[in-house]
């Protein structure tokens, strides 16, 4: 089994977002970055995957600047077999990123192009999907459960209300979502090993895309209430205000 | 699972490590989290160490990190294997024991003192966990003066018959091999000692808890016994010289001891913190009070003064020229300074702190016996005196 | 005149609730852009609730009819969509489950970018203008979509349906032929499964606070007296198996944004506030007067929640009689 895998380099969520100078980007001073939490879902599939087939190859391709190698490291010391870097600065516009991946994707025959659903910086859940677009693949997304066997994928999302069930012929790209497996923590001999992995560095442009970026701020802050009472008997003038005052009941 | 500790670094020291150490420490860090932290309150009282955490360490190559990649070991560098001691012991002294034993105490003088065949033998099975060694050196009487040691180890047609008692001895009861160290000449010559790999199931060799320990509770404490224990010649670990070589061990473990002190401190300060801001006492949180944050700013110093002189001592030793006065002197600073971070903020804390549910009070007591294990605070201040001035004062 | 495409979603042969506030949010930007809503409905056969379109602000409500669209058939519907799209000015879909996994597919098909999540809409010098949470909430951004057409998704909860009646004749559209690459087989209901937490116009969630699972039944209680209303949870207790992932509220489980969420025994971390903070009304129920939830709450009681909640069932039930 060939897999690759998408990776972003992103803050970590419990980053206190301060806005930069700039006013539609955030101050970096401090921050510290880490794998998307959303995919280390898809390097432990392709790991679990590729484990599960035998035999194999995984890779882990990222976009951004140098610092996304120690990002690359990271995911090749879980054991992913290889890294490459798209050297180039990223994109508000999804569909940029969907295009420079997919020209390096293209023609490498991959059976499984797996990725995070979202990235925790932007939220944008689009790449994987855009991605199978350009290479004209199958592609589900942001799936709870999966099995890859006999050159099918067998796969469960959850959807409102219930799971929603599907199936498609590999190749396909696939997106993860929280709870499809439980990424390893980098051993440590693998943290040693990552350094020897082939580690590949090519330039990329991106095209000016048409999402612009105009603005970024701190939402409104949500002042206290009132605390209405204490114990049961503060009900009755709690049914009150919901009623009468912010009239939601 | 609650809360992520994210490290104490006012003087950005993480700027100092290299990628690898870094990802090293923060795998430990993360695993900590995930599964030292939930168990290790319930299992401190109980008194009972967590052993199905044992897998987890090994897999993830915890044991005999420093040592080279034929056995089966990580081959990691010294400032590495130093952040490994300092995350454990941030979750809990005797857990870091457990580590400090299985790879400086037993695979280390493996290593040093082996032969191919022991070496080849034995480490990879202790770097699984599928063996869980101890390091019989203390004796009930002989603490302090290890060279006093009166276990006796005569030799036979066709291998050694050892004779003693050690006692304090981490993982004893647990242990599938006790590296025992023996005199092989007179009772008073401190040169003839020598290493014996024993398997603790040789008969004449038992093992039993010391109980009623209000300090390292998670941790096995044992007294081992020595019966006739009849090993064969090959149990000798061929290179092992005097009692010199089980303190080259003992200097091996005081290492990543130092670095554990600070593991220790910082999670005690980070929790003081954490409840500092969160407490509203007199309509403030209580780190707007002078006192409090007075106890938060000592602990913050003494945190990171420990932790740029231990990097250096680990740069110090993966050049090769580290001595064992340096290790004393880091070894003996840090944990000092971790109990005495463990009490403020034990005390800052308030009535919460004698609660299990927080660290304080389990690092406080777990300190003591860290103070007092691999060199008591005074022994090296007394090794450190006669390496300043060059004169004896024991 | 330009078009605005608005995309529905039906369940079971059913239009789904989010479709009408999907309309909505078209009808905004049709009204700032002098366009009309082409609102498009995918079945296999009769759709219940199209014929309420017009009503909720579609000029035209456009039905693509296909065996596979009995479920949802993301290349079917993407080939359709995109084909549609390449006239319009935007795309509107929800940002459910499925709008989520067809906008992306539409916009690469269009060559344009997709707006995913918008909490805000505007228009400036002909171009739309859209605002949308990132970084889990903890910042919102502006961007402006330069696309033709401009591909966007709506947070559910966000864009109330209003009253602005249009005519909503009826089109039967073609699907054109696709290669279908992902067949969705089914749809598996949780027990009890019901409203979703996302779209809910009322969420009551249960926090550690409960202290055992069963006490679930308190929240359910309130839940089935305010009618509407989903049952959330915390990390907490998802993570402790009490209740599904899908019902977890917070950074690491879903951002609603109902009209009323209520917190029962939840302490509000960080982590919990990034995915209720914008809800309309928030009141918190908590026997620790300094927990953070407070802080947020527009109203709160202090005290047991095992004595507050089901009073506060009864004076619900008392209300609705």
């Amino acid at each position: 089994m060939k897999i690759a895998v998408c990776l972003k380099r992103v803050p970590d969520t419990t980053t206190k977002i301060v806005i930069g100078s700039d006013g539609a980007s955030i101050d970096e001073t401090g921050v510290k970055f880490v794998p998307n939490p959303f995919d280390e879902f898809a390097i432990e599939a392709a790991i679990a995957v590729k484990e599960a087939a035998g035999s194999g190859e995984t890779v882990v391709y990222s976009l951004g600047g140098d610092s996304a190698q120690e990002t690359i490291r990271t995911a090749l010391a879980m054991g992913i077999d290889r890294g490459v870097l798209l050297q180039g600065s990223g994109s508000p516009d999804g569909l940029e990123v969907a295009k420079a991946l997919a020209g390096e994707l293209k023609d490498q025959g991959f059976d499984l192009i797996l990725f995070g659903k979202l990235a925790v910086d932007d939220y944008n859940y689009q790449v994987g999907p855009m991605t199978a677009e350009l290479l004209g693949l199958p592609c589900i997304t942001s799936l709870a459960h999966v099995t890859v066997a006999d050159g099918k994928v067998e796969a469960e999302r959850e959807i409102e209300g219930g799971m929603e069930t599907s199936t498609c012929q590999l190749p396909a790209v696939l997106t993860c979502d929280k709870g499809l497996n439980t990424p390893r923590l980098p051993s440590l001999k693998g943290i040693m090993a990552a350094k020897k992995k082939p580690l590949e560095v090519k330039a990329v442009d991106l095209g000016a895309g048409t999402i612009e970026i105009l603005g970024l701020e701190l939402p409104p802050e949500r002042s206290a209430g009132k605390i209405v009472g204490e114990g049961p008997d503060a009900v009755p003038e709690l049914v009150n205000l919901l009623r009468n005052e912010a009239k939601v009941i | 699972m609650t809360n992520r500790f994210s490290g104490v670094d006012f003087y950005d020291m993480d700027s100092l490590l290299s990628e690898e150490e870094r990802a090293v420490r923060d795998t430990v860090r993360t695993w900590v989290d995930e599964n030292l932290m939930p168990v290790i309150a319930d299992a401190y009282i109980k008194g009972e160490f967590p052993e199905a955490l044992v897998p987890q360490m090994a897999e993830l190559g915890f044991f005999g990190a420093n040592l080279p990649e034929r056995y089966g070991c990580a081959g990691l560098n010294n400032v590495a294997y130093g952040l490994i001691m300092q995350e454990l012991e941030r979750g809990d002294s005797g857990v870091r024991s457990f580590a400090s034993v299985q790879g400086a105490l037993v695979m280390y003088p493996i290593h040093q003192f082996g032969s191919d065949e022991q070496k080849d033998h034995w480490l990879p099975r202790l770097a699984s966990g599928e063996d869980v060694g101890c390091f019989g050196l203390t004796e009930p009487d002989y603490g302090s003066n290890p060279a006093g040691l009166i276990t006796t180890a005569r030799q036979t047609g066709d291998g050694w018959v050892l004779n003693g008692t050690k006692m304090w001895i981490t993982n004893g009861s647990r242990a599938s091999v006790a590296i025992v160290w023996a005199k092989t000449g007179d009772i008073t010559d401190a040169s003839s000692v020598r290493g014996f790999i024993v398997p603790t199931n040789t008969p004449g060799f038992s093992a039993r808890d010391q109980k009623g320990k209000l300090s390292l509770r998670a941790s096995d404490t044992s007294e081992l016994i020595l019966e006739d224990v009849k090993v064969p010649a090959s149990a000798l670990l061929p290179k092992s010289s005097g009692v010199k070589s089980a303190l080259m061990c003992l200097t091996q473990a005081r290492y990543g001891i130092a670095w554990g002190g600070i593991g220790a401190a910082m999670a005690c300060y980070d929790e003081a913190l954490s409840y500092a801001q969160n407490r509203i006492m007199f309509d403030r949180p209580i780190a707007q009070t002078q006192l409090q944050q007075a106890r938060l700013a000592e602990m913050l110093t003494e945190i990171t003064k420990a932790q740029f002189m231990t990097l250096q001592l680990g740069r110090l030793k993966d050049r090769g020229t580290m001595t064992p006065f340096q290790v004393s002197l880091a070894k003996r600073n840090n944990v000092n300074m971790a109990a005495e971070c463990a009490r403020e903020a034990r005390r800052l804390l308030g009535a919460n702190g004698i609660l299990a549910e927080y660290g304080a009070m389990r690092h406080m007591a777990n300190l003591e016996s860290v103070y007092t294990y691999e060199g008591t605070h005074d022994m090296h201040t007394l090794i450190l005196g006669q390496a300043i001035t060059g004169l004896n004062a024991f | 005149m330009s078009v605005i495409l608005a995309v529905t979603e039906q369940r079971d042969g059913a239009l789904r609730k989010v479709s009408f506030e999907v309309v909505t949010a078209a009808r905004q930007l049709a009204d700032a852009l002098g366009a009309t809503v082409d609102a498009v409905v995918f079945g296999a056969g009769e759709v219940s609730g199209a014929d309420k379109l017009g009503n909720g602000g579609a000029d035209r409500v456009l039905t693509a009819n296909h065996p596979d669209f009995a479920r949802y058939c993301p290349d079917g519907q993407a080939a359709t969509l995109a084909e549609l799209g390449a006239a319009a000015t935007a795309v509107v879909l929800a940002a459910s489950a499925t709008g989520r996994d067809l906008a992306p597919r539409v916009a690469a098909r269009l060559g344009v970018g997709c707006a995913s999540d918008v909490v805000g809409l505007e228009v400036q010098d002909g171009r739309i203008i859209a605002t949308r949470p990132v970084y889990a909430g903890k910042a919102l951004q502006k961007l402006r979509l330069s696309g033709s057409p401009a591909v966007l998704t709506v947070r559910p909860n966000t864009f109330p349906p209003s009253d602005s009646s249009k005519a909503g004749t009826v089109e039967k559209v073609t699907v054109p032929s696709f290669n279908a690459r992902v067949h969705v087989t089914g749809i598996k209901a949780p027990e009890g499964g019901a409203l979703d937490v996302a779209e809910a116009p009322v969420v009551v969630s249960g926090g550690r606070g409960l202290k055992e699972p069963g006490n679930f039944a308190l929240i359910e209680a309130l839940a089935a007296a305010l009618g509407n209303a989903a049952v959330g949870a915390s990390r907490a207790v998802v993570d402790v198996g009490w209740r599904d992932h899908a019902a977890q509220v917070g950074q690491t489980g879903k951002t609603v944004s109902p009209s009323l969420y209520v917190a029962v025994g939840i302490s509000g971390a960080i982590q919990h506030l990034a995915g209720m903070r914008t809800a309309k009304v928030i009141v918190a129920i908590n026997k620790d007067k300094d927990a953070p939830i407070f802080k947020v709450a527009d109203y709160g009681i202090v005290g047991d929640l095992f004595e507050v909640v089901p009073r506060l069932t009864e004076e619900i039930k008392k209300l609705r009689e």
